[in-house]
Parts: structure tokens; C-alpha cells; sequence
């Protein structure tokens, strides 16, 4: 495995620097920290603990509501993910036009089940509500990037572009 | 952006392509280059037209006139009279009565054509999403500027007597709603636009916001003139970036033209609208847990009352309207209420935009007037089941009806839908064939209320986790009769008890699959059988 494969952990002063930089551009008040959340998300790829306590500690907003606003929302993630994000919809339109076969195949693919991530790192598996491109359906988003139409045997090669 | 006034459509299937409709096609394109008309007209091709004889057939819109059978020689004198004079061309009009009424969706049908009489995306496709000035080319702002002409009461009353009922699920009264925040007396009121839409299976918001997203503008605009409101925010879901990223163009162009802000076009009217982007959350559709998460919390719906229109946003009296029950409010500003009604039902006037989803030949978003039968969806639009026969539609993503073939025709309609005990929905239309399996389909509605359920209140949270788990049990062979007891039970217990719309209409399916799929839930549980062969029973 190559040493910058995986995503860099921030610092806790990369983390303080990156928050008030954000809060200068916005307000500190408490409409304004689904809008940080989602920033540092951006940034880091998702939200370490020590972020939640830096928010806290610079917005003034409780940290347990910090935790519990954070924990709540699908795209603002608490724990550390691999290089690339894959995202089964399990929605029924994409259920009935292949869903159910290529849910299987994807778990053989990539030797995962739903929420883990691979130990080289490079891979996270979830699975989400409907993406909302269910004329492609099935679909999978991986990175955000949406490829559709998919079968068993047309994954392996859109999984193989992804290093 | 180009436009055509005319578009032709040849059918081109195998039946036609061997009475040379290929080159019936080249004589058009030949003939409409020779009379210099290839930047007004369109010529394209139907590639399935079902069971009609006297192929190659050719339609010409706007006017919908069918001409069939043509042949290649026929072209150039059509070609002059219709598409270069202006006249038609009555002996090669289709003259056999079967024919047409085959094909009666193209000519007698009003308002489902194509090419005529879309209200809700009456501009995608068309105009440019990037350019207000290509807006403003399209009849853009003249509702807007037509509402300042006259008093807020008014465009109310004008709303109210068109009959426009909400488009996000539950169609409550557009106008009814507006006049109740109108009336409600506050200094600050807020008008919001709900486009978190997450319903599995429905994307028209979506569309409607990455192609017109200026109309959205404009619509909450004459929303904030008529309920007297200086502040909007539009909530979008997280997951739709571009439509995030073409909101966002849209508003600020807006601003730079003087048609947000302060004073908008020297008028003395103040608005200004904020973009709130979703962060994955379903729940976050319904509308009081859009103001949590607008006001930066946990997306967990307040109870109602107090509904929104008396205190809403920060507890001000608030507007909040579906992006396509928006989309509507333009059209009937700058055509009136009466025009408005002639679409549709009288209880829903109207059109509906529906995705089309699932075993069908072909998939997409259609507009159409309200009352129209899942049976010519199918048929018409659907080009047809793919695969086997129908066997069940589930409308409105999760939170709809899943409706047996036996209901197929039955209006489309909000009130028609209510009567026979299913629901309308958000607008999907997810068809399925006998390939699949009703105790399937259901747990994986029932899989999504308990993901997606925000854990709030008891009877949701433990009721969907619970019709999950039974389900799935009935699924791997395990079911019992006391399961079927006990599903009926949690159904009326999550309709009943549950705070908001997602646990209300969780049981929903259950419902219907004891009413009308009894048998098959039965099988699997006395026989151990799947009957569709599609739940692994071990």
C-alpha cells in the first residue's frame, strides 16, 4: 500500500485553523452549523470528534448538540472513511430492475457488508435511500459520481477504475 | 438556445421501415432543406407505435395532424402546403377510423400531447437554466410583474379559485394555505420551498430545478407579494448538486438584475431568498422538520398544531409549497384560474408529472393532466410492460399506495385515489410485473421507514422496526399466522399513533398487501413457498 493512500488524519491546529476560517465567512449562530458541518466535511471527508469539540468551543453551541446534529444527517459523517465511497441505493425502483442481484454481487466484489470499510482503506460500502436518478436505476454512487444501468457483470469494470 | 415551430415525427419501427419509411424520412429532410426550413422545424423519429396499420405514419405538431399511410413521394407537396403554407394536406390525412383510434392519445386526448399544454415544465428543455436574460426571452417575470398590478388579496383569491392543491404528497389546497398565512398577523413571515425531495422513485423537483429554476424564483416571489413576506429559503436536498449549483446561478442573477433584494424592479417590495442544502435526511421532507434542520438542528418534526402557517420558521407564520405546486403558480398568475381548471378533474385541476419507474418498455418524466388511468400511463407512456403482466404499481415513493392491477382504472386523481383507499403520492410510478414478490417489495418499503425514520416518537421507530423484522422472517420461511395478526396490528398502530406523515403512512403498504395480495403473504407462510420464486425462504 503506498504511503499517501490513505486520507490524511487533520491536526488539531489544521482543524482549528480550517474552522475559524469558516466561521469568519459565516455567522456563529446555531442556523449556521449545518453549513459548517457540511464544509468540514468537504474538507476532511468527514467529522473527527476533535472538529465537533473545535465547533463547539468557538460557536459556543453545546457540544452534545453539536453530537447530535452531526450523528443525525446521512452526508455529515462522524467516523473516518477509505479513499472511495460507494453508495447502493436499496430504494425499491432500483430494487425491481436489478437491485436485488446486484446488491450481491457488489458484497462478493468487494468482500464488504454494508458499513464497513476494506482494510487497505480504499473502499467504503454503504447503502442509502433513493438517489433520485431511478431512470438509471440500479444505480451506485461512488465519490458522488453516479453509474447506472448496472448489472452483475458490468460492475467489475467500474470498480477496476477506481485505484 | 434554438427553437422549431414545428416538429415532425415519422414512425420508424420495423413494420414502417419496410414500407420505406426510411425514406420517407430522408424525402422530409431533403424537402424541408430545399424550402430553407431546417432551423424552424424538427424531424425526428417514433421508434415503437404499436399494433396501427397504414405505416409509415408521420405527425406534425403543433397541430397534431396524423398523416398516414405516406409514401417518399408524397413528401415534397407535404412538405410545401403544411410545413411552408401553412395548410394541410386533407387526401393524405389518415382516413381509417381504427388507426386513429389507436393513436388517439396523439390527437384527441386534449392536453396529452407532447408538445402541448405542459404547465409545471413548460420551460425545461427550453430555456436556457444558466441565463436569465433566455428567461426573461420566454415570457419569464411576466407573472411576477402581472401580481404587482394587482392587490395581494387578489393573487390569493386567483390561487384559491384555481383550485391548485399542493404537489408534494398530500394535496391539501394551495390556496387555502396561502390565505391562512396571509391572514395570520406577524411582522415577519417566511415563504419556503420544500425541494428535499427524497421519495424513492420521484425526481421531478429535481428536474424542474435544473431546468427552470428562474419559474421557482419567480413563484416565490409572487408568494411573498401575496402573504406580505420579505424572506424565502429554498430547501434543497444535499444529494442534488447541480440543481444546488443551478439555484444558486439562478439567485444570483436574480439579485444582479435587481429581481431579489431590496426594492425589486423600483416596485417598493423587498425579497431575498436563501439557499439551505439538505444533508441526507428523508425525513427532513416533512415540513416542520425542515424548519429543525433550516434552524440548525436535528430534522425531528414538531408536533401539529400549531401548523407552519401560524408559526413556523423561528415560530413566524410560514409558507411552505412543493417546488411543483410552485412551478403551477406562474402559468395560472399570467393565464387565470379558469384556464387553470381546464385541465384536469374538476376536484384536482390540473397536471401531475409522474416518473415513470420500473418493468416498464420505457422509463421516464411525463406531464399530464390529472385523471389520467394507470393504464394508459402504462400503455401510452410506458410503451408498455417489459416482461410479463402487471401486477402492481406503488405510487409516491414510499409513502404511497401500492396499487393491484385490478385498481389500474381508476382516475388518477387525488380524490378518485382516496375513495378506492390508496393514495396518490409524490408523483412515482413504480410499475412491477408478476416477476416480482408483494412480501419483497414490501420489506423493502419497510426496510427504508426504518432507516429513514428520525426515532422520535415510540409507535414509529419500534412499529417500523418491527414490520421490518416480521417481514424479513416471513421472507427466510420463518412466518407465522400470528405474524399476519400482529402486521395488521402494527399497520393500524403507526397510521394511528405516530407523530408525523412518514410513520402515518408507513403501514400503508402492509395494508394493501392484506388487501389485496392476501394469498400470496399466506403462501409464504402455510406453504413456505415463495410463488414468484424471488424470497429465499431459507
Amino acid at each position: 500500500m503506498e504511503e499517501n493512500a490513505i486520507p490524511s488524519i487533520p491536526t488539531i491546529d489544521e482543524l482549528k485553523q480550517e474552522i475559524s476560517l469558516i466561521l469568519q465567512e459565516t455567522k456563529k449562530d446555531r442556523e449556521s452549523l449545518i453549513p459548517i458541518l457540511h464544509k468540514l466535511t468537504q474538507r476532511f471527508g468527514y467529522i473527527s470528534s476533535q472538529a465537533l469539540y473545535e465547533i463547539s468551543a468557538q460557536t459556543s453551541i453545546p457540544l452534545a448538540e453539536v453530537f447530535s446534529v452531526a450523528t443525525f444527517y446521512r452526508m455529515l459523517p462522524t467516523q473516518q472513511r477509505g479513499r472511495h465511497v460507494i453508495l447502493f441505493c436499496e430504494s425499491l425502483p432500483c430494487h425491481v430492475v436489478g437491485g436485488r442481484e446486484l446488491f450481491q454481487a457488489l458484497k462478493a466484489e468487494l468482500q464488504l457488508e454494508p458499513g464497513e470499510t476494506s482494510k487497505d482503506q480504499k473502499w467504503t460500502f454503504l447503502t442509502t435511500s433513493c438517489l433520485g436518478v431511478c431512470n438509471f436505476g440500479p444505480v451506485i454512487s461512488i465519490d458522488g459520481n453516479i453509474h447506472g444501468h448496472l448489472t452483475p457483470e458490468s460492475l467489475p469494470e467500474i470498480l477496476n477504475k477506481y485505484e | 438556445m434554438k427553437t422549431v415551430r414545428s416538429m415532425v415525427l415519422i414512425s420508424n419501427d420495423p413494420k414502417s421501415k419496410a414500407n420505406a419509411s426510411q425514406e420517407v424520412i430522408a424525402a422530409f429532410k431533403l424537402a424541408i432543406k430545399n424550402l430553407e426550413l431546417t432551423d424552424e422545424v424538427a424531424v425526428s423519429t417514433i421508434p415503437e407505435i404499436g399494433t396501427v396499420r397504414n405505416l409509415p405514419l408521420v405527425v406534425i405538431f403543433p397541430e397534431a395532424t396524423v398523416y398516414a399511410p405516406v409514401k417518399p413521394e408524397d413528401v415534397p407537396h407535404l412538405v410545401e402546403e403544411h410545413l411552408f403554407k401553412g395548410r394541410e394536406v386533407p387526401n393524405l390525412k389518415v382516413k381509417d377510423p381504427d388507426t386513429l383510434r389507436k393513436i388517439a392519445w396523439l390527437t384527441q386526448r386534449k392536453g396529452t400531447l407532447p408538445a402541448e399544454n405542459r404547465i409545471v415544465l413548460r420551460n425545461v428543455g427550453i430555456v436556457d437554466p444558466e441565463s436569465i436574460d433566455d428567461f426573461f426571452a420566454y415570457e419569464g417575470g411576466q407573472a411576477f410583474a402581472t401580481a404587482l398590478q394587482m392587490t395581494p388579496e387578489l393573487v390569493v383569491e386567483i390561487i384559491k379559485a384555481s383550485g391548485l392543491r399542493g404537489r408534494g404528497g398530500a394535496g391539501f389546497p394551495a390556496g387555502i394555505k396561502w390565505d391562512s398565512v396571509r391572514k395570520t398577523p406577524g411582522k415577519k413571515k417566511y415563504v419556503i420551498c420544500n425541494a428535499d425531495e427524497s421519495e424513492p422513485g420521484t425526481f421531478k423537483d429535481r428536474v424542474i430545478m435544473e431546468g427552470d429554476p428562474f419559474s421557482i424564483i419567480e413563484a416565490m416571489l409572487i408568494a411573498a407579494y401575496a402573504i406580505g413576506s420579505d424572506e424565502g429559503y429554498i430547501y434543497i436536498r444535499g444529494e442534488y448538486q447541480l440543481a444546488l449549483d443551478r439555484v444558486q446561478i439562478a439567485i444570483q442573477q436574480a439579485r444582479e438584475y435587481g429581481g431579489l433584494g431590496k426594492n425589486i424592479f423600483g416596485s417598493g417590495f423587498d425579497f431575498d431568498i436563501h439557499i439551505h442544502a439538505g444533508a441526507g435526511a428523508y425525513i427532513c421532507g416533512e415540513e416542520t422538520a425542515l424548519l429543525e434542520s433550516i434552524e440548525g438542528g436535528r430534522g425531528e418534526p414538531r408536533v401539529k398544531p400549531p401548523y407552519p402557517t401560524t408559526s413556523g420558521l423561528w415560530g413566524m407564520p410560514t409558507l411552505i409549497n412543493n417546488v411543483e405546486t410552485f412551478a403551477n403558480i406562474p402559468p395560472i398568475v399570467l393565464n387565470g384560474a379558469q384556464w387553470f381548471k381546464s385541465f384536469g378533474t374538476p376536484s384536482s385541476p390540473g397536471t401531475k408529472v409522474y416518473t415513470i419507474l420500473g418493468n416498464v418498455n420505457n422509463t421516464g418524466l411525463i406531464e399530464v393532466p390529472m385523471g389520467i388511468t394507470l393504464r394508459e400511463v402504462i400503455n401510452i407512456y410506458g410503451k408498455g410492460i417489459k416482461g410479463g403482466q402487471f401486477k402492481f404499481a406503488q405510487t409516491g415513493g414510499s409513502s404511497g399506495s401500492i396499487i393491484p392491477a385490478s385498481l389500474q382504472d381508476t382516475p388518477m386523481d387525488f380524490d378518485s385515489y382516496r375513495k378506492v383507499g390508496v393514495a396518490l403520492g409524490s408523483g412515482a410510478l413504480l410499475i412491477c410485473n408478476d416477476s416480482n414478490c408483494i412480501v419483497d417489495s414490501v420489506r423493502v418499503l419497510a426496510r427504508f421507514f426504518q432507516e429513514e425514520c428520525c426515532g422520535k416518537c415510540v409507535p414509529c421507530r419500534v412499529g417500523t422496526d418491527q414490520v421490518w423484522k416480521i417481514l424479513t422472517n416471513i421472507s427466510e420461511g420463518r412466518g407465522t399466522m400470528e405474524d399476519i395478526a400482529h402486521l395488521e396490528w402494527l399497520s393500524k398502530g403507526l397510521e394511528d399513533f405516530s407523530n408525523c406523515g412518514l410513520g402515518q403512512t408507513a403501514g400503508a403498504p402492509i395494508k394493501n398487501m392484506l388487501d389485496h395480495f392476501r394469498a400470496e403473504l399466506e403462501a409464504h407462510i402455510k406453504l413456505s413457498v415463495c410463488p414468484t420464486g424471488v424470497c429465499p425462504m431459507s
